[in-house]
């Protein structure tokens, strides 16, 4: 049976994405992108993480009950998390402190939970691997896209190299502090929102609520 | 004394886990449209968060820290890696025992806040509440200030964010930012609000 790998792989780029579309995942996502390179390890440990273990809650998807299916999904995504948390900490401890809780947090991250309960459970482990794995690249295109700007407007640098002098060290740019502060997050996030839903007209929500069109007063006799 | 009333003010203004670390965000996006379920699902919170961080500080304690099992002669153990699990577990528990025991004890309660309790052990506010206790050494006294301060701070953050979207639905907003675009927006700036309390750093 062949499955069509590339709609599993794309679709969750941009026109099923998890941070926009499926608003999912977007706790940890807003507090790492400060900067390029913590931004950048994350969607990858994260990537990492959905794939396997969309893959390992696939193979025994038969032999899971029910009613204990959320605990046995925990233990094994927390086994995964564990993995890349003690690697990141003898590989790269220094960026391993700049995360801090964060890594420990992929555990609940929704959109681990939301794939191999909406995928994982329901498909063999080839797809369940590449769903995971698009879902991941969903996950990392916001999340550098945001880490980008933060990064290059907040502090004129990009992973670490200037790339616009700054005014203090007698370059000309006067970086915008606002982006180094975590509302700035929630701003990018909503006009990303925003610029994608102009394009895709499809991803509108109707209002729940509309303002009437205000009419002339007519006379009534 | 002085020390923990200043961690319980700072883990509700200053630190508060929704505005500034962005913890529970799904939760917190998907559940404020009504000022009474975000009222009822921060009550859980604080809940189930001062219960488990002081629990899972023992554990961490007398478990999991390198030389914890002292008392058990094996003082060259070190199960710090088995954290997120530990905690993990604990969480899913504490909630299935809470469930149970609302269910049986105290009905009224359980019909109230029921159908939150199982969001609340992928509520990553919770885990990272945890897990800042662990990562900042509190003792037991402080870990209890934290978990309900931490719970208090999230509480207010969703009812307040509850509060701003209903008035929000009656506001002509452009077509692409309807519903979540705006919804961030707005979050964003009560993020700014709450920011004042700890002085902005510019």
């Amino acid at each position: 049976m062949a499955y069509p790998v590339r709609k599993i792989l794309f679709s969750p780029v941009v026109d099923n994405n998890p941070i926009i579309l499926q608003v999912l995942g977007i706790c940890s996502a807003l507090a790492v992108t400060t900067k390029l390179s913590t931004a950048l390890t994350m969607s990858i440990a994260l990537t990492l993480v959905v794939a396997c273990s969309g893959m390992a809650i696939s193979l025994i998807r038969h032999h899971i009950p029910t009613n204990i299916r959320i605990i046995v999904q925990m233990t094994i995504i927390a086994s995964m998390v564990i993995v890349v948390d003690q690697f990141l900490r003898a590989f790269a401890y220094e960026l391993s402190k700049e995360l801090s809780v964060f890594v420990g947090l992929i555990i609940t991250n929704c959109i681990v939970m939301g794939r191999a309960e909406a995928f994982a459970m329901k498909n063999p482990p080839w797809p369940s691997f590449l769903d995971g794995f698009g879902n991941g690249l969903g996950f990392s295109v916001i999340l550098l896209t945001v880490g980008t700007i933060r990064e290059l407007f907040g502090s004129g640098s990009l992973l670490g190299y200037t790339i616009l002098p700054l005014a203090r060290d007698g370059g000309w740019y006067v970086p915008n502090g606002l982006l180094l502060l975590p509302p700035s997050a929630f701003f990018l996030i909503g006009l990303i929102i925003w610029a994608v839903r102009s394009w895709k007209k499809a991803q509108v929500e109707k209002a729940e609520f509309r303002i009437r069109e205000m009419r002339q007063p007519t006379e009534t006799a | 004394m002085d020390s923990l009333v200043n961690l319980f003010i700072t883990a509700v203004f200053v630190e508060n886990l929704a505005l500034s670390f962005f913890l529970g965000m799904c939760t917190f996006l998907a559940i404020s449209k009504k000022i009474e379920t975000a009222f009822g699902l921060g009550i859980a919170v604080i809940v189930v968060q001062t219960l488990t961080v002081p629990i899972n500080n023992l554990i961490y304690r007398f478990l999991l820290r390198d030389g914890a099992l002292d008392w058990a002669g094996l003082s060259s153990v070190d199960l710090s890696f088995l954290g997120f699990v530990s905690y993990i577990g604990v969480i899913a528990a504490m909630v299935q025992i809470l469930e149970m025991f609302l269910d049986r004890f105290v009905p009224a309660l359980y019909h109230a806040l029921g159908i939150f309790l199982p969001l609340i052990t992928v509520n990553c506010a919770i885990l990272g509440g945890t897990l800042f206790m662990v990562e900042r050494d509190y003792t037991f006294a402080e870990s209890v200030t934290y978990g309900l301060g931490s719970g208090f701070g999230w509480a207010l953050a969703i009812t307040a964010m509850a509060g701003v979207r209903e008035k929000l639905k009656y506001s002509d907003v452009p077509d692409g930012l309807q519903g979540l675009g705006i919804t961030f927006i707005s979050a964003g700036l009560m993020a700014l609000g709450f920011m004042a309390f700890s002085g902005i750093r510019l």
